[in-house]
Formats: C-alpha cells, structure tokens, sequence
C-alpha cells in the first residue's frame, strides 16, 4: 500500500507541469485533506488506515523533497489568495520553510510509525488520527506562511488539533492539563492576533521579507515598535514555553507517547521558536530589532530559560516531565542564537531546530517504549533497562549524549556554533552559558544513562510486573521483547539521524548546509 | 404650529399619554392577561398619534394613508392579541395538569 | 403582472405556507418545495443585482407613496442568502428533527409564513411595510417557540409575544411621529427629511423597539429561555435568523436617519460591552447546553453591537460592513450549533452539561459539528466569524478606540471558557456509565447541521468576494 501511494507521488510530479506553482499548496493539502477522510473511518478499519496514514506521510515526505530540490534551483514559490482588501492568504516556500517542512515531514512519517504501533488497540484511533494529520497540516502551514496573518491563522489550527490530541486519554488529570494548554496557547494566541492586527494598522502589511517591514514605523514611532516587539515575541514565547509562560508544557505531558513527541519536537514548541524567528528576521530585520533595543532582553530571557529548564529538569523523577523541562531549556537555544544578532549564531539556532527535533523526538519515544514495554515511568525505576531494551535504550543514550553536546554528536555542532556566535556578537557570557548548561545536561541525563546501563534491574514488584502485564494484555505469552518493531524501530531510525546530521554535518544538503544558506538570506549576504 | 385649539394638541399628546399608560402597564402588570390589554392601549396610542398626522386645515381633505396605516395596524393588533389569548388559555391548562399530581409531563402536550 | 425575483421571493413562501396549513399531510413536501423555490429566486435575484447593481419594483404596479417599492441591493441580496440557505439546510434538519406529527404539521406553515416576512423586511423601502413585516415574523416565531408544547416553551413564549409586540408597537408610534414630521415612510424620505427634534424621537423609539426586538442587553431578558426551549429546528431558526431582521431594519435606519450624536453611538457600543460580558457569565454557568446556546447568541448580538460602534461615527460608512459580516457569520454557524445541540440531545437524552460525560452514548458527529460552529463563535481563523472580529478590531485599533478591542478580546476568552465546558463533556471518558458506544458511522441527519457549521468555517475564505458584494448598489451610499 506504501509503496502504491509512493508510485503514486511520483506519478503526480510527473504529471504537474514545470514547476508546479502550487507545489506547496499541495503538501499542504496532502495532510489537510487526509485528516477528514481519517475522521470517517470505522474504528475497525485499521489496515486502511495505517495504510492513509504511512501512504499520505510518505507522499508528503517525497513532495517536500521536490519542493527543497526546486528551492535549491531557485525557483520561487508564491501563493496568494485576497481575504479581506489588501489582506492575503499567502503561501511561500523560501530556505527558511523549507527547512521546517522537511524536519515535520519526516518526523511526522517517523511519528506515524510509532503511533500506530502505540494505539495499536486503543480506543478513539479515528479521531486520534484525524487530528494528527490536521496537527501536521497546520505545522506545514504554520512553515510555509508567507505573511503573518497566514501564520496566525495556522498558529491556531495548531492549538486546535493539538488540543484533543493532548486529552486523548479522556481522564480527569487529561481534562485538566488540556484545559492549561487551551488558557496558555489560546491567550497567546489571542495576543497574537492583537499583535497582528497591530502590525497591519500600523504598517499596512503582516509580510514576512528578508530584512523587515518595519523601518519607517521604527523611524516614525520607536516606541510603539518597541510595544509591538513585545506582543508579538510575548505571544510566540507562549508555544515557544519561554519563562515565565513555560507551565503548560510539564503538564501536557499526561499526551499520549507520540504526541509529547512530536508536540515537542516539531509541532508546538518549535511552532513557537519558528514564529520568532520569522518575527525578527522578517518582519523587524535583525538590525532593525537590534537598533530598537530589543534583541538584548530576549536573549537574556532566552539566557534566563535555559538555565531554569535545566534546574527544574534535574528534579523531575518523571521521565516525561525531565524531558519537557529539557525542552523548555533546549528550544530556548534557539531563541537565544536568534537573538544574538549574529549570522553565526544564527547557523546555531536553525540547526538546533532541526537537531533539537530529532535528539527529543528519539527521547520521548524511547520514554514511550519504556512505559510501554517496561511500565517504568521514573528514572528511579531506570535500572537494567538497557538490558530489557538494548535498541531502546541505545538509541535514548545517543540522543541524551548529543544533547550533552559530545562532539561530533547533533547538539555539539549546534552549541559549537552558537558559542562561536556569542564570541562574535561580543557576548563572552554566551560561552559561559553554553557550558554552564550542558554541564546541567549532563547532571540529568547522565544518572539516566547510568541506571539503564550500569545497575542490575531489581526483582520484579507486584506493582510493575502489574503494569508490564498490563501494557501487553491480550498478546500471546512467551518470550519476546516487550515492544515490537512499530515501537522499536522509530527511535532507533531518529538515532541514527542524530549521529548523521552531526557526522556528516558538512555534506551537501545536511540541515547544517542549508541552514548556511538559509541564513544568508535572512542576513542578506 | 396653529396656537389654537387644533387636533395635533388634542389627539397627539392624548395618543402618547395612552401609549405610556400601556407602556407602564406593560412592564408592571402581575397579571397575563393585563399585560395583553396593556398592549393593546400601546396600540391604540399608536394609532392615535398616526389618526393625528392625518390631519389637514379644514379646507382640505385628510390625508388618507394615516387611515389606511391604522386600519393596518388594528389588524395586525387583532391577530396578535388573538395568539397571546391563546398562548395563555394553553399555558393556563398546561399549569392545571401540572398542578393534578397523576399527569405526567409527557402526556401534557397532547392537551 | 409579470413575475419578477422579488415578488416571488415574498409571495412563495406565502402562499406555501397557506397551503402547508390547508394540507398538513403534504406539509413537508410544500414546505420543502416552497423554501427551494424560494432560495431559486433569490438565486435569481441575486444574479441580477450582481449585474444592476440594485433593483426596484413597485408591487402590483403602483409607486410610493401609494404602492408598496420592493428593492434589491447587495446587503438586502446577501440576508435573503443567507436565510433561503440557512433555511433551507434547517429544514433538511427539520425533516428528522421532527418526529411527532403535530410539530410537523404546524412546523412548515409557520417557518414558511416566518420566511416571508423575513423576506419582506430585506426588501422592504418603507417603514410601514417594516413594521407589518416585524409583526409578522414575531406571529410567526412565537409560534415555532412554543411548538414543543411543553410548559417552559408555552412559558417562554408567551413572555416573547410580549416583547415582540411591545418592540413592534414601539416601532409603530416611530413611524407616527415620523409621518408627523415628514408626511413620508420610504427610506428616499427619510434621507430626505430635515433633522430635527421629532425625527430624533422617532428614530429613538424605533432604535428601542428594535434593540428589543433584537434582544441587546439588558433588553435580552426574554430570548435565553424561549431560544432554548424551543425545538431543535425554530431554535436554529429564531437563533440564526430571526433576530437578524430586528438587527438588519436597525442598520439601515441609523443610516438614513443619522445618530445625533457620538455619545448614541458609544452608548450602544457599551451595551453592546454589557452584553459580551453578562451573556459570557450567563453561559459560563448555563447548566443546559441549549441555554448556554442560547446565552451565546446574546453574546454575539452585543458583538455585533460592538462591530457597529466599533469606529464612533465617523467610522460608520465602514462600521456596518464588519457588523454585517458578523452578522452573516452568526446565522450560519448559530443554526448549524442548535441543530448538533438538538442532535446530542437526542441522541443522549439529555442536554445537562455536566452529564454529558457519563453518557456512554456519544453522537460523535454532531459533537464535532458543535465543535465546527463553536471555532466560528468563537472567532478563530479562518471562519468568518474571524474575520467578522478582525474586521471589528482593526477598525476599532485605527481609529484608537482600544476599549471596544479590550472587550471583544474578553469576550472571546470566554467563550473559549464556556465552549470548553461542553467540550469536556465530549472528550471525557473515566466517568462513563457502561461501554462506549461511539462513532456510529454516519447519520443523514448530521447533514445539515455538518454543512451549516463547516459553510461556518470555509465563508471565512469566501470573505472578499462577499464584502464587494454586500457593497452592491451602495447600500448606505445612494439614494434607494
């Protein structure tokens, strides 16, 4: 069936003409139109739809890699449609897009697999699908806006489809978090949309262009520049889990497996990065936010971030809970290499995005596997789980090794480049930073690391055999591994993505690569 | 306007007076079928004040649209008073059938 | 005579609602028959005004003052739209929604008769005419309200009777002083007419009669119960399109017969505020979930209250385009809502919020329809509630009146607040009572409400084109 939609991919790039102007609205579409036809399924067709589901992400997967191709050609994708007078729905597809399509593409092809061997027998897997495909949609959207208005409208569709995927459970403790989410990112949101409206009132455009839109309002009115600055960059810090509007993202971890996976490796967090990012490159321009001030106390709030992440990570005996308070720290890597205001630290920021993607997703896949597998949930019950799941456990070390930042591991070269980035920015304090943070790293992942391979796993506790039983009722006795190849097989595949992009970090079209050329636009080299 | 005696100071504050008096009636009445009548009385102050703009120095012939505007309005005052009449005489039963403790709720809309 | 679009827009439904009552066993299908050719001819008159620009037609050929004008323009075109299609999904709805043969037999005569009135205030050019037509539609509405028979209905009904007639009459002694003033009723008239004291007496009972009629705070004392307590079917009606008629003559008059003063303007803009924030409070602690749709509806009235105050007077000319986006958003979406909102109850057997969740039964496609309309509600992208309120808010943000922004941030926050209480009713599952009987494949009469809710969402795309068409033939630009 895979195969079939494959040949069918690549009999549709046959048949569009040239360069198919509407390339991007169809990857775009791909996941939009799944998602309706995913909702109506039976619960009892599950073939058919692991078979949608693997088919439509690998298409998308294959679409996307055309997309980049022409990119690198130099063809220009635009797509506009008239909202409201002067008001456009715009669809682009510059480096910058091209880089978070390709990271949610893949992740999401990888976080399909893993998805359907989770839920395999699990209540609610039509709605449970349909909401993730329209989760992968609006990410897509959410990359390739090519104004501000667009990319609100996709922010929050992202909130939307997030939502029912972060109460899938349907408990109370579910309710609850969902709720948290919904005030968090529904606020920011809102703020967002305020911040919108402003840019448009004040500016008459929301486009996102290399350099900025904003030079005669900075001119005119610095202060009401400034103001702006802060809605818009307050409003994405919300998804973006900045302090102090981090809270939410601990308690959304009561999501199924694959969605805090993919909530924090591609879909929300970096949602919320990504928005930045477009916000001071292209709406301000770097020099235009770094002339008003501002890019100083973001990466000090950024700086501020990072250390509190990892502080409150090292308390966590949750496993999820320590990986969402890692993310809290990482993804504002990011932002700080953003808001250094150096083309170096850039190439940091926008590899870190990717890096970041594929070192947490492995982890919470793992963690997944775990609680699967294992019933282990705290890294208290850690012990001897290298043995009980080596291919797990190897792929997890080498993404808590990589996000260390042991070179020549994915994190290394992103730190390397943003501690590069600060000494060129004048910020000595950015190294200090950078190693202050991965020696916290370091402290909370190492004990994990040490109890999955050095300490013998306990005897079996009621409780816990309890729970492995649990985890695999109704499958036949015997000995086998606690999880299959679906669960098995993801994060193994992501590892070895991580240790590719960090040892093949210079090869032609490695994301280190195309974030040199990303950046050169954006810092109009 | 004329300083003497004419109908415009006649029947055009008379009309509004009465239609205040509905009014009042309208908002304060207790009783259903009261506030029925209340309206009404707006009604008829209503078609006081339209009567009035009729109205020509003697010479001259009333203007006949007025006429015709309220003759149009007691009609539509007629059916609506009619539909609240029988909305109450309904709600009186349905309150009567309430009250007999062996009729259930779902019986009474066939009353 | 020869028929034109207009006279068959009001004279279909008319005469079909004369026939659903002489032969009730054929009502549904006159009844259907009826709305069809009633949406063909709006059709129809919609592509004529889209190449004239407006159209006038003097009924059975006698012209003002003496005859009766029909006219046509963009804005009047795109609320006939609105309610021939709303209508007509509704009535689809209807089909199901109806199983006792009573509430059949009254259901079409009624609607029908409600639909020409409806008709007949889009296209009337004289205040008269209007208050013939209001009177209609309140006969004809209290008469869906109380269909259900039961006694809350019967109840609520008779307490909207009394507000209709009392806004009606209200009305009514306008057009007298208005007549008293300026010996003419057309809308030519009264851009015509001299400003001066009695005028504004007039426009000031109108205004009041109508706000009543349209149920703005703190004149909505009798909406939440009768719109809740009605069926499915004339709830989705009275909610989505009733109350747009009152909205609609309101528009007009205030621009033909200017405001006096920016404080008149403010002033509805606040009460328009009021009720934002008392209707949110109102539905937040609604325990059924048709109250809190019906709560919601007070909400969106002072919205759209707010949208036409949004800019002060100055920024009127523009003011009602955002209003009457909104307008056309809540009508849509507020129908689809009330029909998922009888579907669950159905299907449930109960609308109790907070037992939603014990139900094992779940009509997971009218939820998710519920959930389609709330987006629109709500105002998130790209339904055309959302453009509705990005219309509001940059006109307010240009003209620096951040207040009306403050408020109608508020009230979306909200009603985020109180759709997710029903939310949480769908999607949560540990207090269930037995095994879950869920996702039942699809039902036929999930239809009308799915197409309603998502039309909700997908008009926010189809904004543009709508906007330049509702500027069709100046609707406040031009002498009608």
């Amino acid at each position: 069936m895979t195969d079939g939609l494959t040949g069918l991919a690549a009999m549709l790039n046959g048949a569009l003409p040239g360069d198919a102007p509407l390339l991007p609205l169809f990857i775009l579409l791909t996941s939009l139109l799944a998602s309706p036809i995913l909702f109506a399924l039976p619960e009892s067709a599950a073939r058919l739809r692991t078979g949608i589901n693997l088919g439509v992400a690998a298409l998308k997967v294959a679409l996307v890699a055309w997309l980049g191709f022409k990119v690198s050609q130099g063809v220009i994708y635009d797509i506009r449609f008239t909202m409201l007078p002067g008001l456009e729905f715009k669809l682009q597809a510059d480096p910058l897009a091209i880089l978070f399509v390709s990271l949610s593409a893949i992740l999401w092809l990888i976080t399909t697999v893993y998805s359907v061997g989770y839920l395999e027998r699990g209540p609610h897997r039509a709605r449970f699908f349909g909401f993730f495909s329209l989760c992968v949609a609006a990410t897509v959207g959410i990359a390739m806006a090519g104004n501000l208005f667009t990319f609100l409208i996709f922010y929050e569709l992202l909130t939307l489809a997030t939502y029912p995927l972060v109460i899938h459970r349907g408990t109370a403790e579910a309710l609850r978090a969902g709720r948290i989410y919904l005030i968090y990112t529904l606020c920011g949101g809102l703020v967002l949309l305020l911040g919108t409206l402003g840019l448009w009132v004040l500016a008459g455009t929301t486009g996102f262009v290399p350099g900025g839109v904003l030079e005669g309002l900075v001119a005119a009115h610095p202060l009401a520049a400034q103001a702006l600055f802060v809605v818009l960059v307050g409003a994405l810090g919300v998804k973006a889990a900045l302090v102090p509007f981090h809270a939410w993202l601990p308690i959304a971890m009561v999501a199924p497996a694959p969605v805090s996976a993919l909530l924090h490796a591609v879909a929300v967090v970096k949602a919320g990065a990504f928005g930045i990012m477009r916000v001071v490159y292209e709406v301000f321009g770097i020099e235009t936010a770094q002339a008003l001030g501002m890019t100083a106390p973001l990466a000090a709030l950024a700086a501020v971030t990072i250390i509190f992440g990892s502080l409150k990570a090292i308390t966590q005996d949750d496993i999820k809970k320590r990986l969402a308070y890692s993310t809290v720290s990482q993804v504002s890597y990011i932002t700080l290499g953003v808001a250094l205001a150096s083309p170096i630290a850039a190439i940091g920021a926008l590899a870190h995005l990717i890096h970041q993607g594929l070192m947490k997703i492995t982890m919470f896949m793992a963690a997944g596997n775990l609680a699967e597998g294992l019933g282990v949930k705290k890294v208290s019950e850690m012990d001897g789980t290298g043995r009980a799941m080596p291919g797990t456990m190897l792929a997890f070390s080498a993404a808590a090794l990589a996000m260390i930042g042991l070179p020549p591991l994915a994190g290394f070269v992103s730190k390397w480049y943003l501690a590069q980035g600060g000494l060129d920015a004048g910020a000595v304090w950015v190294v200090a930073l950078l190693l202050g943070s991965s020696l916290l790293n370091a402290v909370y992942f190492l004990p994990m690391l040490h109890r999955a391979w050095f300490r013998d796993a306990p005897e079996p506790t009621g409780e816990r055999a309890g729970a492995a039983e649990g985890a695999k009722a109704g499958t036949a006795p015997g000995p086998r591994p606690p999880v299959g190849w679906w669960l098995a097989g993801p994060p193994i595949v992501t590892a070895l993505m991580v240790l590719a992009v960090g040892g093949f970090a210079n090869a032609p079209f490695s994301p280190l690569e195309w974030t040199r050329f990303v950046v050169a636009i954006e810092y109009q080299e | 306007m004329p300083a003497d005696l004419s109908p415009h100071l006649i029947y055009g504050p008379t009309g509004i007076a009465v239609f205040i008096i509905g009014l009042v009636g309208a908002l304060c009445a207790q009783d259903r079928l009261r506030r029925v009548l209340a309206l009404k009385l707006c009604s008829v102050g209503a078609g006081f004040l339209l009567i009035t703009a009729a109205w020509r120095e003697p010479p001259a012939a009333p203007d006949p649209v007025p006429h015709a505007l309220v003759i149009t309005g007691i009609v539509v005052m007629i059916s609506a008073t009619a539909v609240a009449l029988a909305l109450i005489r309904r709600l009186k039963s349905l309150e009567a059938e309430a009250d007999t403790p062996q009729d259930t709720p779902e019986a009474s809309h066939d009353a | 005579m020869t028929p034109d679009a207009m006279s068959l827009a009001l004279f279909v439904p008319l005469f079909g609602a004369i026939a659903a009552f002489v032969l009730p066993r054929a009502a549904s299908v006159i009844g259907l028959v009826a709305v069809l050719a009633t949406c063909s001819a709006v059709a129809w008159l919609a592509r004529e005004v889209m190449a004239e620009g407006s159209m006038t037609v003097a009924l059975g050929g006698w012209a003002p003052p003496l005859g009766i004008a029909l006219r046509a323009d963009g804005l009047s075109v795109a609320m006939l739209a609105m309610t021939g299609a709303v209508g007509l999904l509704v009535s689809l709805g209807a089909l199901d929604a109806l199983r006792d043969a009573r509430q059949r037999q009254y259901f079409w005569p009624l609607w029908l008769l409600l639909l020409t009135g409806m008709n007949g205030v889009y296209l009337s050019t004289d205040i008269f005419n209007l208050y013939v037509m209001i009177e209609v539609i309140a006969l004809a509405a209290v008469g869906l309200t109380v269909l259900s028979g039961t006694r809350a209905a019967v109840q609520a009904g008779l307490e909207y009777m009394y507000a209709s007639i009392l806004g009606a009459l209200l009305f009514l002694l306008g057009v007298g002083f208005v007549y008293l003033e300026a010996g003419r009723l057309d809308f030519a008239g009264l851009i015509a007419a001299e400003p001066s004291a009695g005028l504004s007496a007039a426009l000031a009972l109108m205004v009041v009669g109508l706000l009543l009629k349209t149920a703005l705070f703190p004149l909505h004392f009798w909406l939440p119960a009768a719109h809740a307590n009605a069926t499915a079917p004339a709830s989705a009606l009275l909610s989505g399109l009733v109350v747009k008629a009152a909205l609609y003559i309101f528009l007009r008059l205030t621009t033909y017969m200017p405001l006096p003063d920016e404080i008149v303007i403010t002033l509805i803009g606040a009460l328009g505020a009021g009720a934002v924030l008392w209707g949110g409070v109102q539905a937040l602690r609604a325990e059924r979930l048709k109250m809190l749709v019906a709560w919601s509806t007070v909400v969106q009235i002072g919205l759209i209250f707010i949208a036409f105050a949004r800019a002060g007077q100055v920024g009127l000319s523009e003011s009602w385009k955002a209003a009457a986006l909104l307008i056309l958003a809540h009508g849509v979406a507020k129908a689809g809502m009330f029909l998922a909102a009888g579907r669950i109850r159905t299907e449930v057997g109960h609308d109790i919020i907070a037992d939603l969740d014990r139900s094992a039964i779940r009509p997971t496609l009218a939820q998710f329809t519920f959930a389609l309309a709330a987006i629109s509600l709500i105002g998130l992208p790209p339904s055309l509630g959302f453009i509705g309120k990005w219309s509001l808010m940059e006109g307010a943000m240009a003209a620096g009146y951040w207040h009306w922004v403050v408020v109608t941030m508020i009230g979306t926050l909200m009603s985020v607040a109180y759709f997710s209480r029903v939310f949480a009713g769908f999607l949560r599952f540990d207090r269930m009572k037995g095994e879950l009987a869920e996702h039942k494949g699809w039902a036929i009469a999930d239809v009308a409400p799915l197409t309603l809710a998502f039309a909700a969402i997908t008009l926010g795309l189809m904004a543009a084109p709508i906007l330049s068409f509702i500027e069709l033939g100046y609707p406040f630009g031009a002498v009608p």
